[in-house]
């Protein structure tokens, strides 16, 4: 997995609230694309007008954002359905970090499982940013940290962020989670051993 | 020293910790792991080329459901046989995982089967790579759905590494009005409380229209608690628990069942523990709901009005709600009750089960679904199938025009290649009204299955309680 210390670039802003994994994956890209394809079709519905020509509104569509490995996102972002190829898809990008009010919580699982990182703000703080990375946007860079959990925007102050201190362990260090729980082996056979005991019915054979 | 009161999911979730990560995080003992068609043969590829193996394969089940074929005569092979369903057998095989293969008993939408095979049980932990495996909790299973990589982690260690959810409970008090079902009180829920408002949370569904509620009822209400952005939702295990799990094929039996009865009647919280959020809700009153927008939070009763974003205060929601209005091409101020439709679906992980398809016998008996609409009836596995033409419902379906087809996830994804016309709109018994869920450019309303119904003989969105009198 590769590791996240600190990155710097100019941040896409998506700010409608509640983008589910739906949009940022259509199911029908999931089951066809290969994994390593699957960002041609990333925010499809939004990316792309019906007859399959690029939606110039659409932020990512923009020259000043196209290589941005920074997206600022509305509320209850990557909500709905599982699947960790709406995560695969972004990472496919080039998008190293999101910034967004809030998450939906398997998708911010599965972020961390690819070194993306997921950033929360204050609702007011992102939508401030968000502001920020539309005006003069080629010029408006901004430094993630997270060996600092620093947010350093284009201008102003920069801003803290919190990260679940094992999460941030292990993407500093680009740590894989199975390697990690292969350590803890003997006490997974320990409490099954303890467990058949007390919950028999659980182990079926 | 008097020990801390705890909640059901605070005893369920300590007894699974097998280390202790730091920082509120824990590697969980996993008791059932559920794997299908799209993410399972994937996830097993990978424990292969990471070097590792399934440590225990007995302790996990798969089944094909999101991309068969429901085709009556299709024997259920859809486009994507090949590249989802194939593998998942042979990985499955290789593994000494069990699969309940197409066709077979035991066949199923993953979240069907589960529970009507004796597999979920209650104070068990059960993880499937599907963000509805929430519906477990039903039976009082810690029950959530987890990525492909967590998949592989589960399938590789039999463990998941997880932060403690924090908990709200939301209590149900009275009973619900007639033609009124839990689907319709749990989106007045996700409706009045927000898609985002169990976010962090793992929420207990407690109080009397809970009490009340059959074991397929509780799954309808657990199921949609990811739509309030809840990765697990829960009720405590009762008799009506027990009676329901007795004499299922993976139960416990004899001797084990007097033993796990006697756990399971320890599980429930405890009467002074905290909540991190309580919300009291007030049943009686509680109309049918249809949702209006591309969010399962878009929700109306059925005697409202398509609501005007103009009128909404805060301006990210009315932004939400126009582009949401311009996709279901609705204009405000509409009445949702008489809206003509195209098609129809009673099905997916939410309705499907066989209480659900009586529900929507009894009111389609004698009735004509209306001639420009297409009406689809999809149980939600194979033993909801046979119990349901055991019984003959499928004679009252066809008779009264509905299409009688084979379990699968089927029109509620439409990753089998099914799937609802661009610019069709589609009264459906699902989860998820999102942009292209049913199809790309198709509009889906959320409904109950008597809803549902209602809609199919009308032709348009309509109260089912008109069919009632
Ligand atoms: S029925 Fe729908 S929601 Fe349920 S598992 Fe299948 S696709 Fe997912």
């Amino acid at each position: 997995m590769q590791k996240f210390t600190r990155i710097t670039s100019v941040a896409a802003p998506l700010m409608q609230a509640n983008i589910d994994t739906d949009t940022i994956i259509p199911m029908s890209r999931y089951v066809t694309a290969e994994i390593d394809t699957l960002h041609q079709f990333a925010f499809e519905p939004l990316r792309f007008n019906a007859d399959g020509s690029e939606n110039p509104n659409f932020a990512l569509n923009q020259r000043a954002f196209r290589g941005a490995h920074i997206l600022i996102v509305g509320p209850n972002f990557g909500c709905g359905s599982s699947r960790e190829t709406a995560v695969w898809a972004i990472a496919g990008l080039g998008i190293r970090c999101i910034i967004a009010p809030s998450f939906g919580s398997i998708f911010y699982a599965n972020c961390f499982q690819s070194g993306l990182l997921p950033v929360v703000l204050p609702l007011v703080t992102v939508e401030a940013f968000a502001v920020l990375a539309e005006t003069e946007p080629e010029r408006a860079e901004f430094t993630v940290n997270l060996e600092t959990c620093q947010v350093v925007p284009p201008k102003g102050a920069s801003v803290s962020f919190q990260v679940e201190p094992f999460r941030r362990v292990a993407l500093l260090e680009g740590l894989d989670d199975i390697g990690l729980t292969m350590k803890h082996d003997e006490e997974i056979a320990d409490f099954q051993r303890q467990d058949r005991q007390q919950r028999p019915w659980i182990y079926l054979r | 020293m008097l020990s801390d009161p705890l909640t059901l999911i605070d005893k369920i979730w300590d007894q699974h910790v097998v280390a202790d990560l730091g920082s509120e995080f824990a590697l969980l003992h996993v008791d059932r792991s559920l794997i299908h068609d799209l993410s399972g043969a994937r996830a097993l590829k990978t424990v292969a080329e990471i070097g590792h193996s399934v440590r225990n394969p007995e302790l996990t089940f798969a089944t094909p459901d999101h991309t068969v074929s429901t085709e009556p005569g299709a024997d259920h092979v859809g486009p994507q046989y090949e590249r989802c369903v194939k593998p998942l057998r042979r990985y499955s095989q290789e593994n000494g995982i069990q699969m309940f293969d197409i066709g077979e008993p035991g066949h199923g939408i993953v979240h069907v089967i589960g529970p009507e095979l004796g597999l979920t049980l209650p104070g068990t932990t059960v993880l499937c790579g599907d963000s509805h495996t929430c519906t477990h909790g039903g039976l009082g299973a810690l029950a959530w759905g987890i990525g492909t990589s967590e998949v592989t982690h589960v399938l590789a260690t039999q463990t998941i590494i997880q932060r403690k959810p924090k908990c709200m409970r939301i209590n149900f008090d009275g009973i619900l009005d007639c033609g009124v079902e839990p689907k319709d009180l749990i989106l007045s829920v996700i409706g009045r409380l927000g898609a985002a408002a169990g976010d962090g949370y793992a929420i207990e569904y407690a109080g009397q229209a809970i009490q009340g509620m059959s074991i397929d009822e509780r799954m309808t209400i657990c199921n949609l608690s990811i739509e309030m952005g809840a990765k697990i939702g829960m009720v405590a295990p009762d008799n009506t628990t027990f009676e329901y799990i007795a004499g299922r094929q993976f139960a416990p039996r004899d001797e084990e069942w007097e033993l796990a009865v006697e756990h399971w009647q320890t599980l429930p919280g405890d009467e002074d523990a905290q909540f991190d959020a309580e919300v009291m809700i007030a049943v009686a009153g509680v109309a049918p709901q249809v949702t209006w927008g591309t969010s399962p939070e878009h929700v109306t009763a059925i005697d409202g009005l398509v609501p005007d974003p103009a009128a909404e205060a805060d301006s990210d929601k009315r932004r939400a709600m126009a582009a949401a209005l311009e996709y279901t091409d609705l204009v405000p101020g509409t009445p949702l009750d008489g809206i003509p439709i195209d098609r129809v679906f009673i099905g997916s992980c939410t309705n499907s089960r066989l209480s659900d398809l009586r529900r929507a016998a009894n009111l389609a008996r004698g009735r004509r679904v209306a001639d420009n609409v297409r009406a689809w009836v999809v149980p939600g596995s194979e033993d909801v199938k046979r119990a349901a033409v055991a019984e003959g419902l499928d004679t009252i379906f066809r008779d009264a025009g509905f299409d009688w087809r084979e379990p699968g996830c089927s029109l509620c994804v439409g990753s089998n290649g099914e799937t609802v016309a661009a610019g069709q709109r589609c009264v459906s018994t699902t989860n998820r009204n999102f942009v292209g869920r049913q199809g790309k450019d198709s509009k889906t309303h959320l409904v109950s299955p008597g809803m549902a119904v209602a809609a199919a003989i009308s032709g348009r969105i309509s109260d089912v309680r008109k069919l009632l009198n």
